[in-house]
């Protein structure tokens, strides 16, 4: 094989990168270089250095050490059978890479992710050292992620932990049959043992030390994991049932959903239509309903008649469309969580409202300037001199909020 | 002209600079103590000379001027907005507090609202200088040094300064913009004059490495330009290195998507049967049915894969038993919990630790038993980061005495402790009232004597300390009666 420049080889590398989507360079802790007199520092929120015109932020250098892979998963590109071109970058090519990046304040840090060559112990073993060079002798102290392997021995997860500031393990699929189906050498049972493994360090290195009082550092920006979204026909509610699990269990971070994207050279098995783009965003606005505003798992799609989440109106809208009864909640009264139900009032403006409601009662106007869209509030609110009346509960209501927030739509 | 009607309000204030907070503050404070309304001052900045306030009247010593601390960090933001009217706004503000000291908490005031909009501007651009700040290497060695061309909305340098410094401290670096620049030795910071797009480096060598990344890391497979340019506004493409790329990736989507879908599944690549031969061998087709197993490490082992009940969905691993095969006294619990499933064994969580707190006050040896559950896999509900314990179904217990039936075949205990009323309805094939029948001890059909108890966790849920010291002593007193019987 003809010998490969660094940029031929960041060419292949960061083309088969692009379908993780987790670019997040959040959650961690905070840390500067002021004391160290190194690079790098992380502040809590991440930062977006860039966007590429399919709209996903260039936060983190998301490449891989290689796309070598023993593994046939027929979505993925780098599968063993895919004849897309082979590269493979050593240690120090990554570790300069994501320094001069750094430097010229082009990225947050680094998301290292590998094919799987030889053995899931030897590629995790030199993912761990670029993250222990960027550390130890660049005194490198931006974002660093890294993709481990399920498989990799408990001592590399260890030394992985000990050096990133995140690390996730893909389930791929919503369900085992998906897992089997589509990614025959992949074992779901490992990957659910290998997340257990990961929370149990992770809540362990939590507790301070008996000797020091000092909390030893392990992965504090948590764990993550990603699944493919219709690449089996795993519905909205199924996927959504996994992501509950998964949150529940393994105290994910964030679970991503990735809309299966077609690939150069793609495996016979796989559906010949991608998803829709839209089902990944209210995907993640019915996950963001989880973890944000109550919401239990089956109350999302309930009564809905194809457990698929409506792709024309957000799943807030829907579900409050389908529990009418429930409304209209007062604004000037109703408690945060009955407010949090309502569509088109976020958590911030929630807060807001509470905040002067403590001061002078709110009119529909005084809503209307906080939130985004008052057509979409003004059906499940009581305020001061605003009441719905029927509105609430009538016929054409969702046409009616879907033609005025068509004008104001962002998509 | 702006000067003569500057000079018709009763008051001028100059301020040294475009973000002199400290300027302002002084002067807000002198008009406040002395009552003077917003519409007598007019603000202005006038970088040289020397004291802004010095025909103000000064401050009343006993006038007593209270804001909120939040006030003036917002103040401390907003002052860098590029607003010619915020200096005066801010004053109006603060002559607002004096009378309407809730003010900042009406989030629907107008001026609130304004504060807010000011006030996120402010922020965002922080964010983005934060983001799309270029640095460009001049100079090799010992001489590096990096240098930025950077266009903000508003006055941020200053404020915004310390955030490079924390992430590049190791570096020395300067970031030029036109109403000011910052630069660092690796030692201090220096706030300078503005600068000219001239005065930058032209190019650097890594672009070209930026650009590779930014060409391939894009799907053209979910064009989606709106969301790139509402987070990306093109007044800033003009300072990025990879911008210029834009447009062709964004004409060439479309052409670069279809050809990804057209590229048909193709033959397998070369390598792939060589791979596949070394890493994944297929398995000898054996006819031999795989035996029974004839010890608990075998049993453990094909438990594993257990799809008895739907129950393995959801939990993370089958829990099996643990202890001696020899064990002479089985307990058996109603299901793994959260830690249990975890961990893969089980009485490890909270559960777990008070009853091996009670056996060991029992004298009774935890190593010389055997623990385990009449279900074998942990059933709950997800909320949030909890997971809520359910009960097991009568089908899924009866699913799951396939297991236990054999964990009491191979161990042959004398006694076996139901720790609860799961535990029960498996050993003794129907639900028995536990609280009743606590203490007692039930012979089976097989000979089999079972004594019954309530679950440990039981005890966990109580929350009078008093009736939870109880409740233990109790449980403490049937352990004791567990163990005689052991001996007996």
């Amino acid at each position: 094989m003809a010998v490969l420049s660094v940029r031929e080889k960041l060419a292949i590398l960061s083309d088969a990168a692009k379908y993780d989507a987790s670019c997040a360079s959040s959650g961690s802790t905070k840390r500067d270089s002021l004391r160290s007199g190194g690079i790098g520092s992380t502040e809590g929120s991440g930062i977006c250095h860039s966007y590429a015109p399919d709209g996903r932020c260039i936060s983190l250098l998301k490449i891989l050490l290689t796309n070598f892979c023993i593994y046939d998963c027929s979505y993925c590109i780098n599968r063993s059978s895919s004849n897309v071109r082979r590269a493979r970058f050593s240690v120090e090519e990554v570790v300069k890479l994501t320094m001069d990046f750094y430097r010229r304040n082009y990225i947050e840090g680094l998301f290292l992710s590998s094919g799987v060559i030889r053995s899931p112990d030897e590629t995790m073993g030199e993912m761990v050292e670029v993250a222990r060079r960027l550390r130890i002798e660049e005194r490198f102290g931006g974002y660093i992620h890294l993709k481990t392997i399920p498989e990799a021995s408990a001592e590399l997860i260890e030394k992985a932990g000990l050096y990133a500031d995140r690390l996730s393990i893909n389930v791929e699929l919503p369900t085992d049959e998906g897992v089997k189906k589509l990614a025959p050498e992949k074992r779901p049972e490992t990957i659910r043992l290998s997340m257990a493994k990961l929370r149990r360090k992770i809540e362990e290195k939590a507790e301070p030390t008996m000797q020091s009082r000092r909390r030893e550092r392990f992965a504090p920006g948590g764990q993550s994991t990603q699944m493919i979204v219709g690449a089996d026909k795993t519905s909205d509610d199924g996927i959504l049932r996994a992501s509950a699990r998964l949150y529940g269990s393994y105290h994910l971070r964030r679970v991503y959903y990735s809309a299966f994207s077609p690939i150069p050279d793609s495996s016979s098995s796989l559906p010949l239509q991608r998803p829709p783009l839209m089902r990944e965003h209210r995907l993640y606005q019915a996950d963001w309903l989880m973890r944000f505003y109550g919401f239990s798992q089956p109350e999302i799609l309930d009564g809905s008649n194809d457990g698929m989440l409506d792709l024309a109106i957000d799943p807030k809208l829907a579900w409050a469309l389908r529990n009418r009864g429930r409304f209209p909640v007062d604004v000037n009264r109703a408690e945060r969580e009955a407010l949090l139900r309502v569509p088109g009032l976020g958590t911030r403006v929630i807060d807001k409202i509470i905040e002067t409601r403590r001061h002078r009662r709110l009119r529909l106007e005084d809503v209307g300037r906080l939130c985004h869209s008052v057509a979409k509030v003004r059906p499940f609110i009581v305020a001061e001199g605003w009441s719905p009346g029927a509105l609430t509960d009538k016929a054409g209501l969702r046409q009616e909020i879907t033609r005025s927030c068509e004008q104001l739509s962002l998509f | 002209m702006a000067r003569t009607q500057l000079n018709l309000a009763a008051h001028l204030v100059r301020l040294e600079s475009q973000t002199d907070f400290a300027g302002w503050r002084v002067a807000a404070r002198r008009l406040a103590t002395n009552d003077i309304p917003p519409g007598d001052v007019a603000w202005q900045v006038e970088p040289d000379r020397e004291d802004g306030a010095s025909d103000l009247p000064a401050a009343q010593a006993d006038a007593r001027l209270v804001v909120p601390r939040d006030f003036i960090e917002r103040a401390e933001t907003v002052i860098c907005h590029c607003d010619p009217d915020r200096f005066g706004f801010l004053y109006r503000l603060l002559w607002r507090l004096r009378s309407e000291p809730k003010l900042l908490s009406i989030a629907t005031d107008p001026d609130i609202r304004r504060l807010e909009a000011m006030e996120k501007a402010v922020h965002r651009d922080i964010h983005k200088m934060r983001a799309f700040v270029r640095f460009r290497k001049i100079r090799e060695g010992a001489d590096e040094r990096y240098v930025a061309w950077f266009e903000p909305d508003h006055f941020i340098v200053e404020r915004n300064a310390d955030f490079f410094v924390r992430r590049f401290t190791g570096m020395r670096w300067t970031i030029l913009t036109p109403h000011a620049s910052a630069d660092w030795d690796g030692e201090r910071l220096a706030i300078g004059p503005g600068a000219a797009k001239r005065d930058a480096p032209a190019e650097d060598d890594a672009e070209a490495l930026w650009r590779t990344y930014f060409e391939n890391i894009f799907n053209p497979a979910r064009l989606k330009v709106k969301a790139m340019q509402k987070e990306m506004p093109k007044k800033y493409w003009r300072n990025l290195p990879e911008a210029s790329l834009i447009p062709d990736l964004i004409a060439g989507a479309d052409r670069a998507a279809s050809d990804m879908i057209d590229r048909m599944p193709t033959s397998p690549a070369p390598h792939h049967a060589k791979v596949k031969a070394k890493h994944w061998p297929t398995p000898e087709p054996s006819d031999v049915v795989a035996p029974e197993a004839d010890d608990i490490p075998e049993l453990r082992e094909e438990a594993k894969g257990c799809r008895r009940c739907p129950l393995w969905r959801d939990a993370t691993q089958t829990v099996f038993g643990e202890g001696p095969e020899n064990a002479d006294v089985i307990f058996v619990g109603e299901q793994p919990g959260d830690q249990e499933d975890l961990a893969g064994k089980p009485f490890v969580g909270p559960a777990g630790k008070v009853f091996d707190s009670i056996l060991d006050d029992a004298e009774i040896d935890r190593r010389k038993v055997y623990v385990t559950n009449a279900v074998k896999h942990f059933k709950f509900e997800p909320r949030g980061k909890r997971r809520i314990h359910s009960k097991p179904s009568a089908g899924e217990i009866q699913a799951c005495r396939w297991w236990l039936d054999k964990e009491l075949d191979l161990i042959k205990p004398n006694l076996v402790v139901a720790l609860g009323a799961t535990a029960a309805q498996s050993l003794l094939g129907k639900a028995v009232p536990i609280t009743k029948m606590r203490g007692d001890v039930v012979q089976r059909e097989d000979g089999l004597r079972v004594f019954l108890t309530i679950h440990p966790s039981f005890i966990l849920r109580i929350r009078e300390p008093e009736d939870k010291e109880a409740e233990r002593e109790r449980f403490l007193k049937d352990m004791r009666k567990v163990k005689q019987l052991m001996a007996a």
